[in-house]
């Protein structure tokens, strides 16, 4: 599942332009690999990011994983009902489960993540 | 399952003699009684003893079963450590004692400092950290101190850590105040040259390197890793978890590494279990020996000394003097193996991981297949139906305890398996048959291994929602 109207970084989290504003999580298969995730750590709100920069720690039985933002931008909000119930990063991947959103520094980074179409090709291209 | 002992309200059955309190509360004045009735619990002798005795048979320790948990060099450990633990003046020895009181504690803790620097070739030694992750903890502010004395102007801020390492080595290093960068492995498992060269620059104050890695394979380029790292000015931190594999082979310091902890929980015998007491020993250079923690233990014509002052140490990080019998266990296990026993360690680990390797290597996918040291890594066949818990929770039916499972994080599904050379042959043959055999269900039922654990006093438990919600201690359910 790669919803076509998003773009992708080789990190598996997704990005949603909104104008100047992005909202950020982790991909389908970002969270099928991590399988069951329990604890998610998220930035403080107003924490400036680069770009593949860690934002944060996704926790699952299996291991814990850093989150790297996609892009460079402030930290504007964050998706605080993780804190009580992390399955959402599980169940909806690209809904309920958003981590951040950020207002971005620079528009350009966006058009150099991956598309949909791309994004699909490189995770057949087996597990990073 | 067995109630918590909160859960008892026996009283006395007939004819058990009942042992007083041999404390009266006549010492205590009376406004410091309590006037509540405190609710602790109510339990019989022998439901006591019956309790604790059936809480020890839900247990599964390496005395019970084979234990091959990657990493963690479950080995068995001598009964005679624990003989030598109990004596009197070793187990009775209080920390405020006078030194002139408990030379012979001072003399086993000098004499260990010795044994471990022999068989890694260090120049100074501390005995004081706790744990494994405290031993690295003490060894990156050594590294820290050093550069700080050496070049003050110079900010050395970015810690190097492979992408095999133990989760404790970036923690450790971030824990310090270093930023951590990580270094990709090479199609070998080995550190990638061309990597590591493209992340060494003048603010890099160490590379953390555990050799063998978490792959269970020896780093051949160890001598090119430690030229490059200090031909940059940095320094080799070694991870000493899979020490084991070394013992009587290499000595870490000839390899170029400037400080390694021990674990002497795992490479000598010292138990794992309830989660310690372990002891986190740290070996070091020359050039890192003035920063070593206090106390250190001295000794100036036959007598020891507990010094305190070297100026320019990193202080205490610890209570007293560590694990003080854990390192009793240590001693004890180098003494009743002695020089010819501890150089054939290192030896008998790797081939009986080797042993264990060849046999399985045919029926699970092994992603690097070389000869390993003493843990390799294995993985479930892609046309399985099953995962790596799914084999795990199967070998439980078959009365192992199952290995480490999905680490190191670069091999997907892995299960890391470490026998140890406290493993007999007939032990690794019937564990080698149950794996071939999971892995006959594997492909042809599946559903077997989705169900195990089946003779577990528990079944398989929902890891997930154990830890979302976590119950740490016991409530009383008030009734009515």
């Amino acid at each position: 599942m790669v919803p076509r109207e998003l773009k992708y970084s080789e990190s598996h989290e997704w990005v949603k332009q909104e104008g100047a504003m992005v909202i950020i999580g982790i991909t389908d298969y970002a969270q099928e690999e991590l399988g069951d995730v329990v604890f998610v750590e998220l930035p403080k709100v107003s924490r400036q990011l680069k770009q593949q920069e860690s934002f944060g720690v996704a926790e699952s039985v299996k291991a814990v994983s850093d989150l790297f933002s996609p892009v460079t931008g402030k930290v504007m909000a964050i998706n605080e009902t993780l804190a009580q119930q992390p399955e959402l990063v599980n169940k909806e991947p690209y809904a309920g489960g958003w981590m951040i959103k950020v207002e971005l520094s620079d528009n350009g980074e966006i058009a150099n993540l991956m598309s949909a179409e791309e994004y699909e090709k490189f995770i057949q291209e087996g597990p990073k | 399952m067995e109630k918590v002992i909160f859960e008892y309200h026996s009283q006395p059955a007939a004819y058990v003699p009942v042992t007083k309190l041999a404390v009266a509360n006549k010492y205590i004045p009376a406004e410091f009684l309590g006037s509540v009735e405190l609710d602790l619990p109510q339990a019989s002798e022998q439901d006591v003893i019956r309790h604790f005795t059936a809480l020890s048979k839900l247990n599964f320790s390496v005395d019970s079963g084979f234990y091959p948990l990657g990493s963690c060099t479950m080995k068995y450990n001598p009964k005679v450590n624990e003989a030598v633990a109990d004596f009197d003046g070793l187990a009775g020895a209080h920390p405020y004692a006078p030194e002139e009181s408990v030379q012979g504690a001072l003399e086993l803790l000098y004499e260990l400092e010795i044994f471990l620097k022999e068989v890694s070739g260090f120049q100074g030694l501390t005995l004081q950290p706790a744990a494994g992750a405290h031993g690295e903890s003490t060894g990156i502010l050594l590294i820290k101190a050093y550069h700080r004395h050496k070049q003050p102007a110079q900010k050395r801020t970015i810690i190097l850590v492979p992408d095999t390492a133990h989760g404790t080595n970036p923690a450790t290093a971030a824990l310090a105040g270093y930023q951590v960068r990580q270094v990709q492995s090479d199609n070998q498992g080995n550190i990638d040259l061309a990597e590591l060269k493209k992340n060494l620059n003048a603010n890099v104050a160490a590379l953390m390197l555990t050799n063998p890695n978490t792959l269970g394979l020896f780093e051949r380029n160890i001598l090119a890793v430690s030229r490059l790292v200090h031909e940059n000015g940095a320094l080799l931190y070694g991870d000493g978890a899979n020490f084991n594999a070394l013992l009587g082979l290499v000595k870490p310091a000839e390899l170029g590494f400037d400080v390694m902890h021990f674990n002497l929980h795992k490479t000598f015998s010292a138990p794992h279990g309830g989660g310690g007491p372990g002891a986190g020993a740290v070996g070091c250079s020359k050039e890192l020996t003035p920063f070593l923690p206090v106390p250190r233990v001295r000794k100036n014509r036959e007598i020891f000394t507990l010094d305190y002052q070297p100026k320019n140490s990193i202080g205490k990080i610890r209570s007293f003097y560590g694990n003080f019998l854990t390192a009793v266990r240590a001693y004890a296990y180098f003494l009743a193996l002695g020089a010819e026993g501890i150089a054939k360690v290192g030896r008998q680990a790797i081939l009986n991981a080797n042993y264990l390797r060849q046999r399985l290597e045919k029926i699970y996918h092994v992603p690097y297949s070389r000869t390993c040291m003493h843990e390799f890594v294995l993985t479930p066949q892609p046309d399985w139906a099953v995962n790596t818990l799914d084999i795990a929770k199967r070998i439980i039916d078959y009365g192992f305890h199952p290995p480490t499972i999905y680490f190191p994080l670069i091999v997907h599904e892995a299960m890391m398996i470490e026998p140890t050379e406290t493993e007999t042959k007939e032990t690794m043959d019937t564990f080698a048959a149950a794996l071939v055999k999971i892995a006959q269900e594997a492909a042809q039922k599946p559903e077997i291994l989705k169900r195990a654990p089946q003779t577990s006093p528990v079944g398989r438990i929902d890891e997930a929602q154990a830890n979302r919600q976590l119950i740490l201690k016991y409530e009383k359910r008030v009734s009515g």
